[in-house]
């Protein structure tokens, strides 16, 4: 792949210059079909960012009614029907894993769809750009408007256009704190200047970043921050559906008259391209695919009353393969028969593709299966460190623990009875918990946290246990079937 | 600066002039915003220097004058200001009002460990598993001064044999050897007679000869048959728990020189929610009375 730096070298800097000044991109506005689906899929993911932390959702008394939430304060994760403790958070980590794999799959098969389509950096210039366009007018005229003098029009064009930036940023912000927070109590609380200074520091951080990287950063931030375009090249290969630009057909350039190619030098390509890019200087790392040219460049063809598909999604086999059966062929319509008849059909079984499908269903399984025979009800037991051991003024040795019962549950009986297996004669004292008919403590444990007891365990001087004896704490529910077991020791003096 | 830029023929770009053994380095030129952004970091840190202690020269406090340790006190305040209105409701509550409620009850043991761990470790150990050399295990069951609530809170409010309070624990035992009450061979009877307390007296003669000094000079405080006295706070001698070691040799020692626990009083130098959340603590480690 040939690699470029975006636009061309801006004459301004001096040559061998190590630094180079910002080259401002003009797009130009563009009509057709990926057109229309980028803004279905803007209009799409832009509402679903704005309205979901409005959905409601009942869970009961007592819980949060956010449909998505991460509560920082209580320390636990709302998604729909899924609720995640701090220390499950590797489900977390597994749907990034999955988005990952899934994200290379898709790029292995279909290119960089996610750069041009969904990457919210996209999403948002893609906004940010239309705002100027109605505001400003389209490419030449917003050139026009930068050229000429900053009189009042300029001024009342530039304010208005930020301004109208600045309350998208600010929307965007103020949603992002909604996913930390009770949408309408928080709205409310920014509003009338009740939130805490976190709130409104991360709201000014979110709006500040919209603002700077969809306003002015734009392409910059895929060719100079991203890290994602710069390793995207080993995810593709040459059956990787790309933005391509059929050289075979349109070369050479210029006027439309025999003697040349399809192309005709019109620039449109170039004109809309959110990056400043020519596509047909072949791949490049700027490129976000996001086909505009594609939509550029067959709107000149109808007009010339020429086939579609100049510029067109393809695999680099394809196009190698028409490059290889019109070489030498002058241009006309023999050439682009044998071109369009050599193309080849996108191989999507590869090995690539079933690595990427392996992992991506081995991940989701592993994932389903772990989330499926996740305990609601744990039972922890910590041994006192200090002291190991105490003995008792008859002689006898005790042991201290801590019983911890995590409860991921509400509303469900758990009244549970703990026993203690381990030798005969060790008696076991539950700290403030209340007895059954047998004798046998009861653990009431919390709804949705964590509950703990302190348990003593006395061997009496008559029962001799060695150094270390293995003891099994158990809780059982009325029936007496276990629900929960963990192993600890009993310590004693050296015999 | 750099002087050979040339163009690379195979991508068409320019050199940074720059030569190596050979090898030419391809230009490719940062974007100026991001230079002018390393600037402004730096600058940052200039004004960072100037305005905070961020220089290494000795007295150099910045123009701000901010230390961690002049920013300490508004902590603490704003942690005490936090703390206040539980600790208020613990005052209010009282021992045994504490003890019972299991919300403040839960913040007791919480807020006592860390009380414990700052004032008490030290002698007691973590976790009051004691030391050797009188100090008491408070993990055990065996109580010098009683392990109730109250007796609890009494003696860490009020100390051991300190001079700090007129209510405190604990009087001097007498330094029979020293003190010219006993004979060496009398405190050696005497300790046979008290090891027979726990079945261990080897020489019966001796014994029966000890029991006699034992009367006289022990029983008014350690009881007749050494099952202590905690008024006095005389630990029970007919138990396994020994606070200065139960051998013979121990036993003689603390007979001839005498023994005697100190314990600073803790009121007024602690919270009084403090000391009523420590008692809850210790009450709780070992179960207590």
């Amino acid at each position: 792949m040939n690699v470029t730096r975006p636009g061309k070298a801006p004459v301004e800097d001096p040559q061998g210059s190590l630094y180079a000044s910002h080259q401002k991109v003009y797009p130009r506005s563009v009509k057709g079909t990926v057109r229309q689906v980028k803004w279905a899929v803007l209009w799409l993911l832009l509402a679903l960012y704005y309205l979901v932390p409005w959905l409601r959702w009942d869970r009961g008394a007592g819980v949060p009614d956010q449909a998505v939430l991460v509560d920082l304060s209580h320390g636990r994760l709302f998604f729909l029907w899924f609720e995640i403790w701090p220390q499950e958070v590797y489900f977390l980590t597994g749907v990034l894993v999955l988005g990952a794999i899934g994200l290379f799959a898709v790029t292995s098969l279909f290119g960089r769809v996610w750069c041009g389509f969904t990457c919210p950096q996209t999403v948002w210039t893609d906004l940010f750009m239309w705002i100027e366009r109605r505001i400003e007018g389209d490419r030449n005229a917003r050139i026009k408007l930068d050229q000429g003098a900053h009189d009042g029009a300029w001024w009342k064009k530039k304010a208005l256009k930020h301004a109208a930036w600045l309350g998208i940023a600010m929307a965007t912000g103020g949603a992002w704190i909604m996913y930390f927070n009770d949408a309408p109590t928080v709205t409310l609380d920014v509003l009338t200047g009740q939130a805490s200074l976190t709130v409104y520091g991360f709201f000014a951080l979110f709006t500040a970043t919209t603002y700077i990287l969809a306003g002015a950063a734009r392409e910059q931030v895929c060719t100079y921050m991203c890290p994602w375009p710069r390793f995207q090249g080993a995810m593709l290969d040459e059956n990787s559906v790309v933005v391509t630009y059929r050289g075979w057909r349109g070369e050479p350039r210029g006027k439309p008259e025999a003697a040349h190619g399809d192309c005709v030098a019109c620039q449109a390509c170039v004109h809309v391209c959110p990056t400043g890019i020519d596509i047909r200087d072949g791949q490049q790392m700027e490129c976000i695919g996001c086909g505009l040219c594609v939509d550029a460049c067959d709107d000149i063809m109808d007009r010339l009353g020429r086939p579609r598909g100049l510029v067109a999604f393809e695999t680099l086999k394809s196009l190698a393969a028409s490059q290889a059966a019109t070489a030498g062929m002058p241009p006309g319509e023999a050439r682009f028969t044998a071109g369009m008849a050599a193309r080849k059909p996108q191989k999507v079984i590869r090995p690539r593709t079933l690595i990427y499908s392996g992992i991506l269903v081995a991940v989701t399984a592993l994932m389903l299966g772990a989330w499926l025979l996740r305990p609601t009800l744990t039972l922890h037991v910590e041994r006192d460190r200090a002291p190991l051991f105490v003995q008792l003024s008859d002689g006898g040795i005790r042991n201290g623990y801590t019983v911890r019962i995590t409860n991921k549950t509400r509303g469900q009986n758990t009244q549970l009875i703990l026993v203690l297996e381990g030798p005969q004669g060790l008696q076991m004292l539950v700290q403030e918990a209340p007895l059954d008919a047998l004798g046998r403590p009861i653990l009431a444990a919390r709804d949705d946290g964590i509950s703990q007891w302190r348990t003593l365990v006395t061997a009496p001087p008559t029962l001799r246990l060695p150094e270390n004896t293995p003891v099994t704490f158990r809780l059982i529910d009325a029936e007496g079937r276990s629900i929960a077991a963990r192993g600890s020791s009993f310590l004693g003096p050296r015999p | 600066m750099p002087t050979k830029i040339e163009k690379d023929h195979i991508s068409g770009q320019e050199t940074t002039g720059h030569e190596w053994d050979g090898l030419k380095e391809l230009n490719t030129p940062l974007p100026k915003w991001w230079l002018y952004t390393f600037y402004a970091t730096i600058l940052f840190s200039l004004v960072w220097v100037i305005l905070y202690p961020a220089f290494p020269i000795q007295g150099w406090t910045g123009l701000t004058g901010w230390t961690a340790r002049g920013a300490l006190p508004a902590q603490l305040e704003a942690e005490r200001a936090r703390t206040e209105p539980m600790l208020a409701r613990v005052r209010e509550a009282g021992l045994q009002g504490t003890a019972d409620d299991p919300e403040l009850r839960a913040f007791a043991l919480a807020g006592g460990r860390i009380g414990f761990a700052n004032n008490c470790a030290g002698c007691h150990g973590a976790g009051g598993q004691g030391a050797p050399g009188g100090f008491p295990n408070l993990a055990d069951d065996d109580w010098l001064f009683g392990g109730t609530l109250e007796d609890i809170h009494h003696t860490i409010a009020h100390g051991v044999r300190a001079g700090e309070s007129d209510q405190e624990r604990g009087i001097p035992m007498p330094a029979f050897l020293a003190m010219g009450m006993l004979t060496p061979a009398e405190i050696a009877d005497t300790a046979e007679f008290v090891l027979s307390f726990t079945g261990r007296a080897t020489d019966e003669a001796a014994a029966q000869r000890g029991a006699e000094h034992y009367e006289i000079n022990c029983s008014s405080c350690h009881g007749p048959a050494g099952e202590g006295m905690r008024e006095q706070g005389a630990p029970a001698l007919n138990n396994q728990i020994w606070l200065y070691g139960g051998d013979r040799q121990s036993i003689i020692r603390s007979i001839a020189y005498s023994r005697a626990g100190v314990m600073p009083s803790w009121q007024g130098r602690l919270d009084p929610a403090m000391v009523t959340m420590i008692t809850v603590y210790v009450h709780a480690l070992g179960g207590g009375e």
